[in-house]
């Protein structure tokens, strides 16, 4: 595909990515780090956020799964969960959390756990389009060197 | 020592400065390595408030030290205090998830500096470097 066409189609799921609220700020200061010395800068630290948070995910659903709820426990994770997500950009997740964590002060389960969903719901969205995006920045990345 | 306008962001400036960065989670140590190497310093990157006062007793000296406030072994204000205690100089600057005032003033009590909502940005980075450059101007000037 023609380099500018690439290049065009990257800026505009960047646009939106920032427009529908999955990111903000943090994720531009990312981009200016990424540079000769460390090209590959965002995806690494993409993965990194994403392995991380699956294994928060996995520790968050065995403490809601357990009787009693131990919600200081569940507030751990979340506080870890919405820390990494919101030094990533990734606003809607941490947004998510929040709620999440209101809802474990009050120790409210049902909230805690249709709270949850959502921080998964968005935490998947957000992978999905970050890889489509990023592929698309290697595409064009690749295609000027051509 | 005379200074540039931009001093806090020129990387040559800042190459004499010692940094540690204290902090449990692997992401926000790699994402704040990155960020100090952007303005021209290499940190050393520990992962607990134990490992950073052990630096501080085998003689290791910093002049920056990020210091994050959850973490397991030894958390930021118990290294805070233990720092202080033993004499630390350096500039802590705390860096907490946990923004609710109080927390961010028992974390300042503990003797930090300066202490900042995560996540960190350039803007506050350069901040705490331009209050390095200037501490250290006046040292020079004393």
């Amino acid at each position: 595909m023609d380099r500018n066409r690439l290049q065009h189609q990257a800026a505009s799921m960047r646009r939106s990515l920032f427009d529908q609220g999955y990111l903000d700020e943090p994720f531009i200061q990312l981009e200016e780090l990424q540079d000769d010395a460390s090209p590959n800068f965002v995806q690494e630290i993409v993965t990194l956020f994403y392995t991380d948070s699956a294994r928060l995910i996995q520790n968050i659903e065995h403490a809601l799964n357990s009787r009693p709820i131990d919600f200081d426990k569940l507030d751990d994770y979340m506080h870890r969960f919405k820390g990494s997500s919101s030094s990533i950009g990734a606003k809607k997740v941490m947004n998510e959390c929040t709620v999440f964590r209101e809802y474990c002060s009050a120790e409210n389960a049902e909230g805690c756990f249709r709270s949850f969903q959502q921080v998964k719901q968005d935490h998947a969205i957000l992978r999905r389009k970050l890889e489509v995006y990023l592929q698309m920045v290697r595409q064009a990345a690749v295609s000027q060197t051509t | 020592m005379v200074l540039g306008n931009d001093a806090s962001s020129s990387s040559l400036s800042n190459k004499n400065l010692s940094v540690l960065v204290v902090d449990d989670d692997p992401l926000i140590r790699m994402l704040h390595d990155n960020y100090l190497k952007h303005f021209g310093l290499k940190p050393l990157v520990v992962e607990n408030g134990k490992e950073a006062v052990d630096l501080f007793q085998l003689g290791t000296s910093f002049d920056l030290i990020l210091m994050d406030k959850e973490m397991p072994i030894m958390n930021g204000v118990e290294a805070t205090k233990a720092l202080r205690d033993m004499g630390a100089t350096s500039m802590i600057v705390g860096v907490t998830s946990r923004g609710s005032p109080s927390e961010m003033q028992a974390f300042m009590e503990a003797g930090l500096d300066f202490c900042f909502e995560k996540p960190l940005t350039f803007d506050m980075i350069d901040f705490i470097l331009k209050e390095l450059n200037v501490n250290d101007d006046d040292d020079t000037n004393n």
